[in-house]
This record gives structure tokens, sequence and C-alpha cells, in this order.
């Protein structure tokens, strides 16, 4: 699914340059479960966004799903994020002038499919999440786990095989977290691969295997770098 | 679909937004009714002073007598050189340039007398060409002077429509009867009032015209005060001016260069003049127009640029979900040249809103306020450029967004 290989990357603001990843060598194989965690700064986000394609590393290799990522185009990671990759924010990231509908609605107009067929699709969407009667709600009339769950569905829109989520459950109370929680152990179960970012110990250990971050590296349970991380050698199985 | 959703995300915007958009809208507005009115009004009074100016006659060139002023043949200079009707016959003959011409036989302060008037005005004694010349066109039902006039020596006459109606009031006159110089005339047509703003000799609308022929049996005048030339084409005036100057320099001897033996207004020079003059009068105020349009087009562009600011995370979101830069560039184009054809349309609206005000008290001294097709196109199409320029680079801006920056992520 994921293969990073040296991934590097560094941000440069002005005089000052920041290391916020470096040897990042990560293998994901097809419906992994993965947490990762780490204190604030440790580089969580921009991992993700590097999973996610919504940036490129500075250096080193990806691969998703077989395909050389790091070096495309603006335009061609649009299409990877729009076909490959679903993210679910810690904010939501709804449009909040957008209902239900409009918002889940975005994936497959930008995947350019049909009207008849989009309609379908976006009904199924949120029947999925529970959301079929909120249709045409906007998130300012909706609750947190509301609104999660139409960025979930929204997440899903054209069937890619990799969910991100940063955060999840941070802006939610204990139960509309757990309710999310519930519906990526579904994903999962129906062969997505999902990779959750969470400060929260109780998800982590939830989840199939923890990747651990500190200061832009992935350590081992030991605290110790670890060059090559798979499923047997870091894994929480 | 998307362009419906961003259609009503635009109109949800503007409602939001009211003061800011009406502003932005309005400068766009202030633009066009500038460009509009400004041009409206340039063209109004071009065509008026177009009509004006016609009024005298179009393409021609009027020939006095004159005093050689150089040599010729050893003959000395100051010699008086006049020309007759024959020669004018003999010109119309031989000078292939011509599209009409006619002699003018010209008698001032004659004495008119109706029934209930006495009153003095200037006569002249013409050909029938003479009324295509000058634009002397006849009220309905009556005519100008013709060949059969000229044959019979007619006692007819033409009168100039104001001179009409100090004689005899206001009404039909065609068929009446009064005395000139005591010799009894029949009116055969009234002149059409018409605009005019170059004259010799007066106004027409004070003047009357009767048959050459007629003229000379009255007052045995051997030659006539000027003659009328009508080119073929304006283009030719120069060449009709010439070979005039030829047939009368070897008839009377004098040099065809010498600029006073003949005393000659052309009017084509003086509408060319003023045809340059008004171009870039109107320029002008198109320019003065365009320049406030910009400045709306300035206003809309940092507008667009709020607007950016505001929709940052929005375009973040939309290219989280894989929106690609063309989208995101056309949605801000498309919402740029939205508000400003709403802009500019309103500006049209109140353009002609105002040209329509106008009161007639004032389109006597200016002209109608008139927009071509062309204007308003031209009009149309600066608008579309400025929308364009003023959308590109807030949409530009927007479409090389870092995704990751902007949702604000880290």
């Amino acid at each position: 699914m994921i293969s990073m290989k040296n991934i590097r990357k560094v941000y440069n603001t002005g005089k000052v340059s920041f290391e916020a990843l470096r040897d990042i060598n990560l293998e994901v194989e097809d419906n992994e479960y993965i947490a990762i965690v780490g204190p604030s700064g440790s580089g969580k986000s921009t991992l993700m966004n590097l999973i996610g394609c919504l940036d490129t590393p500075s250096d080193g290799e990806y691969y998703l799903s077989g395909r050389k990522v790091d070096s495309l185009t603006a335009n061609e990671l649009a299409g990877v994020r729009n076909r490959e990759v679903g993210f679910v924010f810690q904010a939501f990231n709804l449009l909040p002038y957008a209902s239900a509908y409009e918002n889940v609605e975005l994936p497959l107009l930008f995947s350019g499919m049909r009207s008849k067929k989009r309609k379908k699709r976006v009904v199924d969407l949120l029947n999925r999440v529970g959301l079929g009667e909120k249709l045409q709600n906007k998130p300012t009339e909706m609750s947190g786990g509301e609104m999660q769950r139409v960025a979930i569905a929204r997440a899903l829109g054209n069937d890619p095989k990799l969910i991100l989520a940063d955060e999840p459950t941070g802006n939610l109370d204990t139960k509309s977290g757990a309710e999310i929680i519930k519906i990526f152990d579904e994903l999962w179960e129906t062969g997505h691969t999902v990779i959750v970012i969470t400060h929260d110990m109780n998800i982590a250990n939830h989840c199939q295997r923890t990747i651990k971050l500190k200061d832009g590296m992935i350590y081992n349970g030991n605290g110790f770098p670890v060059k090559k991380q798979t499923a047997s050698a870091a894994g929480l199985n | 679909m998307f362009q419906l959703l961003s259609i009503r995300q635009f109109f949800r915007d503007m409602r939001h937004q009211k003061l800011r958009t009406f502003m932005t809208m309005f400068g766009i507005l202030w633009g066009t009714a500038a460009v509009i009115i400004l041009l409206g009004f340039g063209t109004g009074l071009y065509k008026y002073q177009i009509k004006r100016f016609k009024g005298l006659g179009e393409n021609i060139c009027i020939f006095w007598p004159g005093l050689t002023s150089k040599p010729w043949k050893g003959l000395p200079r100051g010699r008086r050189i006049r020309f007759t009707e024959e020669d004018v016959a003999r010109i119309k003959a031989s000078v292939t340039s011509l599209k009409r011409i006619s002699p003018e036989f010209a008698r001032s302060s004659v004495p008119m007398k109706t029934g209930r008037n006495n009153l003095v005005a200037r006569v002249a004694g013409v050909w029938p060409e003479f009324s295509e010349m000058r634009n002397l066109i006849p009220q309905a039902g009556g005519r100008f002077i013709n060949a059969m006039d000229m044959a019979e020596k007619r006692r007819v006459v033409f009168l100039g429509n104001r001179l009409a109606e100090r004689l005899f009031g206001q009404g039909d006159h065609v068929g009446r009867t009064f005395f000139i110089d005591n010799i009894p005339f029949t009116v055969i047509g009234i002149m059409s009032p018409k605009e005019q703003n170059s004259s010799y000799s007066g106004r027409d609308y004070n003047h009357a015209w009767i048959p050459s022929s007629t003229f000379k049996t009255m007052w045995s005048h051997r030659y006539p005060q000027m003659m009328i030339a009508q080119a073929q084409k304006p283009s030719m005036m120069g060449r009709v001016k010439k070979d005039i100057e030829g047939v009368l320099g070897t008839k009377y001897s004098f040099d065809p260069e010498d600029t006073e033996a003949l005393m000659i207004w052309d009017t084509t020079e003086g509408f060319k003049f003023f045809a340059t003059f008004f171009l870039a009068f109107r320029a002008f105020l198109v320019g003065i127009g365009c320049m406030t349009l910009v400045t709306g087009g300035i206003g809309v562009s940092n507008i667009m640029n709020v607007v950016l600011e505001e929709r940052t995370k929005e375009i973040g979101i939309k290219m989280a979900m894989g929106a690609k830069k063309r989208l995101i560039m056309i949605q801000f184009m498309f919402e740029t040249i939205l508000l400003t054809a709403i802009g500019g349309a309103l500006g049209f609206l109140l353009a002609f809103g105002i040209m329509k005000a106008v009161p007639p008290s004032l389109t006597e001294n200016i002209g109608e306020p008139t927009v071509t097709l062309a204007g308003g196109l031209m009009a149309i199409g600066i608008i579309g450029v400025i929308a364009i320029v003023a959308g590109f680079f807030p949409a530009r801006r927007a479409a090389n967004l870092e995704p990751v920056k902007a949702l604000k992520l880290f």
C-alpha cells in the first residue's frame, strides 16, 4: 500500500530551515489499521500530509499503491488525493455554507462522476454513516459527531483504499468519538487501510500497530530510531 | 452542478457582504456608465455637427471670380478673372471628375411684396442641380427648379422656409403668387428646415432661388456671383479644382498655379479637419471613461484578493478533495466575471436612463446622445478585458496555493 524510503521533509522559512522529518522508512501493507502517535511537533501531521499527497517530500522515494508519487505535479497529486485517499480532519473541514449532501458531493464532482450516479452515491454514503435523514442540513445545524460522520462519508466518496484521519476524535466528546472509531473499525473490516493520528492511547492501543514519532523520526517501542519499520518489527500485534 | 454550487455560493456571499459587493460593483457600474455616457454624447454631438456641416452641402467646392496675382504670357498681374454661364456649361461638359455643377447668379436686398408684407431678401439664379448639391430639399407638395423652368424662363421661385414664413405666415404656400422686384412669381416649393453651420451670404432659410435663365432676363447679369461644383467622390476634389482652373486658365489666360485668379472654398477640407478633430475628441472622452472603468477593475481585483483570503481554507479543503488548479482558477475567474458583468449591465442601464432623460432643449444644441452598436460592443469588450485581467491575478494566486498551507495544517 505504502512504501517510503529515506523520506526527508525540510521547511524553509526565510533564513531558518527546519527539518520536520528525516530518515523515514515506512512500509504499510494493504488493510492495516495503524495509529501514529508522538508529542506535538514530532512531525505527525507532516507525515500524514506526505502520505496523503497533500505535500511532497524534500528527499526520498514514496510509492503509493505501487505508483511513485514523490515527484508528481500539483495536478497529478490532486488526482491521487481525489481517487486514492480519504481525509478526515480534527476540525472536520466541511464547507460551512454547504449542506451535508453538497459536502459529500465535492470529491465526486472533482472526479467527474455523472449526475445520476453521483446522486445515488451521495445518498448511499450518508446512509452508511447514519445521516440519511440529514441530507440537507448544514454543518452549523449538526453536532460534532454528525459533522465528523459527514466528513467520513465525504472521504469515502471515490472509494479510496486509504483513509487518513488526523485526530478525528480530538474535537468530540467520548461517546461521539467512540462512534467515529467504530466506523473506522468497520472500514478496516471491509478492507480499507486506516491510518489515524491520535493522542489518545486507548485509540492507539485499539489499532493493529502503532508508529511512534519523535523529533521527526520513527522510534520503536524502546525509543530507538529504526531504519526500516515493518509490521512485524514495530507493530503491536 | 458544480457551477450551480459556486453560483449559489457567489450570491450567498453577495448577500452576506452587501456593502462590499455594492462598493465593488459600483466601481464597475460607474465606469461603464461613464464610458457609455461619454461615448453616447460624443457620438451624438459628432452626428449633430456632421448634419449641420452637411447643411451647406456635401463634397462641394465654391468658386468666386478673383484677380490674377502673377503675370502670365505677357499679361500683367491684377487682371480680373470672371466666368460666364457658358463657361460653367463648358466645364460641365469637359470635366469628368465632376458630379454636378451650377452657376449662382445673385442679387441681395431684392424687394418682395405679398398682399400683407413688404420685405427685401437675397435672390439667386441657379440650375436644377443646385438643389442636390446644397441640400435644398423641398417640403412635401413642392419641388425645386427643373429643366422646363429653365428652358421656358418661367417666373417660378423656391423659397427658404423662414423667408416663406416672413412673406406669408404659417401654412402651405406652394402655388401662391407674389411680387419679386414688381414681377409676379409663383411659389413652386419651400425648403425643408435643415441644420446648417456654415454659409455664404447668410443662411439658406432666408433666401429665394429662381431659374438662372429667368434671373438673367430680370436683371441682365452677365457674370454669375459664383459657381458651385460637386466632385464624384471627396477624394476627387483636388482634380476637380485643377481641371476647372485648367479650363478657365486656358480661356482667360492665367497661370493654373495662380491661387488668386479664382477664389475657392473647398468645404471638404474643413470637413476633414472636423472629422479628425472629432475623432480625437471622442477618443479623449472614451479614454476618460476607460480610466474610470480601469479604476473600478482595480477595485474588483482588490476585492477578489480579500475574497481569496477569506476562502483560503475552503480552497484548501477543495484541493484536499482533489480539485485541480484549473478548477479553482475557473471558479475565481467566473466569480470576477459575474461580478463585473452585473456591474457592467447596471452601468449600461444607468447610462441609457441618463441619456433618455436628457431634455429636448439640451439635445437641440448638443445633438441626441447615441450609442452605436460598435460603440456598445467596444464598451462590452473593454469591460470583458478588465474583468479577465482583474480576475486573473487573484485566481492564479488561489490556484497556486499549496494545499497544506491553505488548510493551515501545520
